[in-house]
């Protein structure tokens, strides 16, 4: 028997096996600075709350509590008189209007994608859908005051003559465009595809099972959707609602193209005027002086910690529920 | 054997009593089952017939008998006459659950039709809005340095040049400082983990939901109001970046959560510490939806006009330098352009915006062709990848690593000496 040594051939002793009691030096850095991005995502949402504290706090400490009562944007002159009451009001009024309007729709939408499409149409149409939430929200608000306006100003002018025993849809003075109906209406569109992307997913991870199971029975199609679908996909559907009216209390743009300000408190959501915080941060930024300045920093903090909470309860609300522990926010 | 005999019994059977005659008796049958998710022929006349119904009566009272006006209102009542008879139809004719059944049918595809319909006829409506005034020659390369609103030919002379300038460079610069972050972030989130898990993603989810212009108020806040900078689009990228932080985190941690383990843990058994791990065998294995991922960020944040208000302020000159400067962007054209009244600046509002939105649906196009190349194997995790980018939420379902198994570890082959 010859080894490979009596053949010639050179061989060295393997190289000893090193094990890593604990981890190196390298990976004690690359784990540092990966946690210090992580934490610096933290860092900086505490940041934005504070600053925006911070520099609104002036306007604050000198309207004190009324500055949550008040509305109007009186900023220059002697006694300022400011608040972001409207404009909290017509800030939660669109986002009503947004969630009456959008959330059927986007829920249909779901319905169908999952269980009435087609399915080789079915990629198409959520690709469709995702397009819809990605065109930018200038875009819709250019759509919402050129071409919805006009069209929807004649159903408008209906509803405030014909409904008008319901005090909502009563109009006090002509004419019935640049309202905050319309600016919900714009703006529920574009939740419908949040909310209907959402929904959808929930509503795919439905056991099949359970739906066999009714459609065994005898079950019509909705009677199956009723009865297995929607409440597996309650909680969802909830979170992906909350997180449509979190894009309906931010929506800036297409608001501010439509609506023309008015810082009003009015229950006729018909009327032209009304404003909501957003846009009326965009509009007056710079036209208010520096009291100006720190009043809308100021509102500009309420809208986001008006977010965060939601955004926050959806997470929860979600996380807690059947469907929600396949599908996390 | 006579006739009064009778007839043949079988031997040893006492005879009976003589039964009384008895009615014919059909047998008893069930009611024919009730397909009620069958549409034949006759469903389908059902259908017109109430359409049509529907359409003739609505015309007789609408026009004629009452005041209202309007395409749109005529459309509304139609639609509200049609499901009305279509449900008492089916109910009277067929069975009240079947008519139930075929009026959400109805209802649901109505939704799909308004949200399907209403998207593309947003895109042609831009495009077609903005065709006729465009000069294909200025569009690209002339700013509105020379806007003259008397001139009649002034769109020829004017462009978005600087505006697409901007936005590239504005974008650019925030995805060149984003994209890493956030990659760092999901890597933190799904490799290194620790306690400070689920903090940094409820925070991560939270920032998700900043509105824009929080974002761009908040760099105006915190760096040009005391002179750290100045209106630049150094300072929208910023804002930009707070915007993009989040979507490109929460879809990278969702594709990085897909990577399967094996292949860690493989990785990490052949000696490679956990950097060299994450850079050499998850990452690239994570390669396409990371792409796709990084290009849905970009392509939300390229629309974003609220973060850029307060930042880069808008222009009407071509201003190269990120750094220094107001700049504009496709949407401060859009915003400022269209709140005049002039037609000229109403024409070019609407070519920054029809340039805009191809620029975002090109991306949107690149990005579903990148996440569809990859993983030809397994299309549903091009598809969820596609999804979840857009819309804020992650799935934690673990059928997706059974399947992308295969189609992953095709694509890797890797060498013990590799990793040393």
């Amino acid at each position: 028997m010859s080894t490979p040594a009596d053949l010639g051939v050179a061989m060295s002793t393997p190289a000893p096996i090193v094990t890593r009691p604990d981890r190196g030096t390298d990976d004690k850095i690359f784990r540092g600075v990966v946690r210090a991005a992580g934490f610096g995502a933290l860092v900086l949402l505490f940041l934005i709350g504070l600053f925006l504290f911070l520099r609104g706090w002036p306007a604050l400490r000198l309207m004190g509590w009324h500055f949550f009562t008040t509305s109007g944007f009186r900023t220059l002159g002697a006694h300022p008189q400011f608040g972001v009451a409207a404009a909290l009001y017509g800030t939660v009024v669109v986002a009503a209007v947004a969630l009456v309007v959008g959330v059927p729709v986007a829920l249909g939408t779901a319905i169908f994608l999952s269980e009435y499409a087609p399915v080789r149409m079915r990629s198409s149409l959520i690709a469709v859908v995702d397009l819809a939430a990605a065109i930018p929200s200038i875009i819709y608000g250019l759509w919402g005051f050129f071409e919805l306006q006009p069209n929807v100003t004649g159903i408008t002018t209906w509803m405030s003559h014909h409904l008008s025993f319901i005090p909502i849809f009563k109009v006090v003075s002509y004419p019935t465009n640049a309202s905050l109906f319309i600016a919900g209406l714009v703006v529920g569109l574009m939740i419908v595809p949040i909310v209907a992307s959402i929904s959808r997913e929930v509503f795919s991870l439905a056991p099949p099972g359970e739906r066999e199971a009714a459609l065994a029975l005898g079950a019509s199609r909705w009677q199956m959707i009723r009865s297995v679908v929607l409440p597996f996909g309650r909680g969802g559907v909830i979170g992906a609602i909350m997180l449509g009216m979190g894009r309906a209390l931010e929506e800036t743009i297409a608001v501010t193209i439509i609506l023309g300000g008015g810082l009003i408190i009015s229950p006729h959501i018909l009327q032209h005027g009304g404003s909501t915080i957003s846009q009326t941060i965009a509009i007056n930024f710079f036209s208010g002086g520096r009291i100006g300045t720190e009043a809308l920093l100021m509102c500009g903090f309420v809208l986001f910690v008006l977010t965060l909470v939601v955004n926050l309860v959806a997470s929860a609300i979600v996380n807690r529920s059947r469907s929600g522990s396949g599908i996390e926010l | 054997m006579t006739v009064l005999e009778s007839p043949e019994r079988p031997e040893g059977k006492a005879p009976t009593q003589p039964q009384p005659p008895r009615e014919p008796v059909t047998p008893r049958r069930l009611p024919a089952p009730l397909r009620p998710r069958n549409f034949g022929w006759a469903d389908a006349g059902l259908l017109g017939a109430c359409a049509l119904s529907s359409l003739a009566l609505v015309w007789v009272v609408f026009y004629q008998l009452t005041l209202l006006s309007g395409g749109f209102g005529f459309l509304l009542c139609w639609y509200v006459c049609f499901m009305v008879f279509y449900w008492a139809a089916n109910s009277k004719v067929i069975e009240r659950q079947v008519a139930t059944d075929r009026m959400v049918a109805v209802l649901v595809l109505t939704a799909a039709a308004i949200l399907v319909g209403l998207v593309i006829f947003i895109v042609l409506w831009v495009t077609f809005k903005a065709i006729p005034h465009i000069h294909w020659g200025a569009l690209f390369t002339k700013d509105q340095k020379r806007l003259v609103p008397s001139d009649p030919h002034v769109l020829s002379n004017v462009g978005v040049l600087h505006a697409i300038v901007g936005t590239l460079e504005q974008v650019g610069l925030a995805a060149i400082i984003g994209v890493p972050v956030a990659i760092a972030t999901a890597v933190f989130l799904n490799e290194v983990g620790g306690k400070g898990t689920r903090m940094v993603r409820t925070v991560v989810t939270a920032m998700s939901g900043t509105p824009s212009i929080v974002a761009g108020v908040f760099i105006y806040a915190i760096l040009i109001i005391n002179h750290v900078l100045s209106f630049s689009g150094f300072a929208a990228s910023l804002a930009l970046f707070i915007m993009l932080l989040p979507s490109v985190t929460r879809t990278t941690e969702e594709v990085l959560r897909v990577v399967p383990s094996g292949l860690r843990e493989a990785s990490l058994a052949l000696g490679a510490p956990q950097w060299r791990t994450v850079w050499s065998v998850v990452l690239p294995t994570a390669r396409s939806g990371l792409t796709t991922a990084i290009v849905l960020g970009i392509a939300r944040i390229v629309g974003e006009t609220a973060p850029l208000l307060f930042t880069a302020f808008g222009s009407q000159v071509l201003n190269l330098n990120a750094f220094s400067g107001a700049q504009g962007a496709l949407p401060l054209v859009v915003y400022h352009d269209v709140q005049q009244a002039q037609a000229v600046f109403i024409a070019l509002a609407f070519e920054a915006a029809f340039v805009l939105m191809w620029l975002v649906l090109i991306l949107f196009i690149i990005a579903r062709i990148l996440g569809r190349t990859r993983a030809k194997k397994d299309r549903g995790f091009a598809l969820r990848i596609f999804e979840r980018s857009l819309v804020p939420t992650r799935m934690a379902s673990s059928e997706p690593e059974a399947e992308s198994f295969t189609s992953y570890a095709e694509g890797i082959s890797l060498q013990p000496g590799d990793l040393h």
